[in-house]
């Protein structure tokens, strides 16, 4: 009888719970579902194809679109992730497979781990300091690359660490026990048993810094116009857009910078669920 | 009793029921060989030797260094800090230990196959052509050539030679036990360790791979670390007993299994500890 009572309180724990956690879960997703509604519901009667054919319109004009900006965060991305990736996947490498056991390595997954938590507007004011200021070369395309290539750097590093640690030790074993040298152990075999989670490190990277509007702010800060030259004049990127734009009280401008939003969010979920799907499908072979 | 009355027990070479496996060599002496993990020491002066085609089985509880033993001859525990050997392990005379060894080329000779099977993340030709690679320029076609000998030596060729293109690690366990000693037996060592190569498999599959360590006898000299008695009495013609680092015992497997001269082999054979 006792037992029986046991069980049903237990039962009713179990419930109280559940009920806890789908109740969490709801409030969580809620927002989400808020968010992207409340994007949709501003962005999307913005979107046409002027957005990504013209450029930001001065303050008072009728018509625009975002073309400029789309171009610099595509462009200032891909040279962020160009400059970002090798460095990050060969620290995450030494730090995997040559200095596994070594002090450095340590030392480095210490100091990765703070530059994965460092605040992005840091990251920006150091860029300033290091290019803008000394006009090395002033606000530049270039100078907002190598800010977000910071941000790259850590996440690279440490997903390709954590990818590479998975793989089994007995297959690297396997590989040296047929007198294959390292460079061939971790080449062939270690990077081929990682490389669709090293891939989704790097997509969440590319993620991770498409949405960053504070190092930008500093250093590539934003151009009305196209501007093909990193070297020189500012670029604009639709975070930096975004930012100007939603603070003016020009009803044109706000309604770019939620078409703007909206972009940038959709294209963030294209790449996470191609990420999910990379990773998946890593588990799964 | 005494250590040196212990290791006076290395085989006596003499009368073996496998003469027609030609004549006795010595392939590997280990000699006063102690091996540490840091400050433990797992390996307490052991002595035995392997001979050319002839098969080594070595048994005993968990823990009492076997594998660790294995893992010497090819100096893979080389792969961690914190682990070191002492003593001597001669390979055709020569001293592996030494700090000059190039680790690759030795481990060429001395090939490897684990408990766990690795397939490599590439197809089943590439797990094979691969290590050839390694050391050989072989054209397409004799490398073909290889790849089937090795697969069907492996007793694994007409089960994959539809699908040599698929991943090595969508076969079945077996078969990935298979593929992995086709694979270091495609290198053509000189040596084939074999670490409970059977341990996460199927009696069927079991008895395909004893099947094939019979046959690579003929070529090899061979090491297998069991748990499994009767496989160590089926396929071997050595068995080296251990127990908590030390060599307890080391003779003709016949002998080993009917008339153990150490009272604690006899206890382990017949099952009462371990």
């Amino acid at each position: 009888m006792s037992a029986m009572t046991l069980y049903q309180r237990r039962k009713l724990k179990n419930g109280i719970v559940i009920f806890s956690a789908l109740l969490a879960t709801a409030i969580g997703l809620g927002w989400l579902a808020a968010i992207l509604g409340t994007l949709l519901f501003h962005g999307a009667a913005g979107l046409s194809l002027a957005v990504f054919t013209q450029n930001t319109p001065p303050a008072g004009a009728t018509s625009g679109g975002l073309a400029n900006a789309i171009v610099g965060s595509v462009l200032m991305t891909t040279i962020a992730v160009v400059i970002g990736t090798p460095i990050g996947i060969l620290a995450g490498t030494y730090m995997a497979e040559y200095g596994r056991f070594a002090k450095l390595t340590h030392v480095v997954r210490f100091i990765n781990d703070i530059l994965l938590s460092a605040p992005s507007i840091i990251v920006g004011l150091f860029v300033y300091d290091l290019m803008v200021l000394p006009h090395l070369p002033g606000f530049s395309g270039i100078a907002g690359s190598i800010a977000l290539a910071f941000l790259v750097i850590p996440v690279v590093v440490r997903t390709t660490e954590d990818m590479l640690a998975l793989v089994p030790k007995e297959l690297r074993e396997a590989a040296s026990a047929l007198g294959m040298p390292l460079a061939y152990v971790v080449g062939k075999v270690s990077y081929r048993a990682a490389r669709a989670g090293i891939v989704t490190g790097i997509l969440l990277a590319v993620a991770r810094i498409s949405g960053e509007t504070a190092p930008l702010l500093f250093t590539a800060f934003n151009n009305q116009f196209f501007n093909w030259n990193l070297f020189r004049d500012g670029m604009a990127s639709l975070p930096a857009v975004i930012f100007f734009f939603s603070l003016s009280p020009d009803e044109e401008w706000k309604a770019l910078a939620w078409t703007g939003a909206l972009i940038i969010t959709l294209a963030v979920l294209a790449l996470s669920i191609t990420a999910r799907a990379l990773a998946s499908s890593r588990k799964a072979s | 009793m005494s250590m040196a009355s212990v290791h006076s027990s290395t085989p006596v070479p003499a009368v073996t029921s496998h003469a027609e496996t030609g004549p006795l060599e010595e392939k590997i002496a280990v000699r006063k060989l102690n091996f540490f993990y840091g400050s433990h020491r797992a390996l307490k002066d052991i002595d035995v030797s392997l001979y050319t085609r002839r098969v080594t089985a070595f048994i005993g509880p968990s823990g009492c260094g076997k594998s660790t033993l294995l893992r010497i001859l090819n100096r893979v525990y080389d792969l961690y800090p914190n682990q070191r050997a002492e003593g001597e392990v001669l390979l055709d005379g020569h001293n592996i230990l030494d700090a000059g060894v190039d680790l690759n080329l030795l481990r060429s000779r001395v090939g490897m196959v684990f408990q766990k099977p690795t397939p490599f993340p590439m197809s089943i030709y590439e797990n094979i052509a691969f290590g050839v690679r390694l050391y050989e320029r072989p054209g397409k076609g004799e490398l073909d050539t290889r790849v089937e000998q090795a697969l069907r030596r492996a007793a694994l060729w007409d089960e994959v030679k539809d699908k040599l293109d698929a991943n090595g690690q969508s076969l079945s366990g077996g078969q990935q036990q298979r593929l992995c000693i086709a694979r270091t037996v495609a290198v053509k060592p000189e040596v084939i360790l074999l670490d409970e190569p059977c341990s996460a498999l199927d009696p069927i599959s079991t008895a395909k791979i004893e099947e094939l360590i019979d046959e690579l006898k003929e070529e090899y000299t061979i090491a297998i670390v069991t748990h499994n008695m009767q496989q160590a009495a089926r396929c071997s013609d050595y068995t080296a007993f251990m127990y908590l680092g030390e060599l307890v015992e080391v003779d003709n497997t016949s002998k080993m299994f009917t008339t153990p001269s150490k009272r604690q082999t006899q206890d382990y054979i017949t099952g009462r500890f371990g």
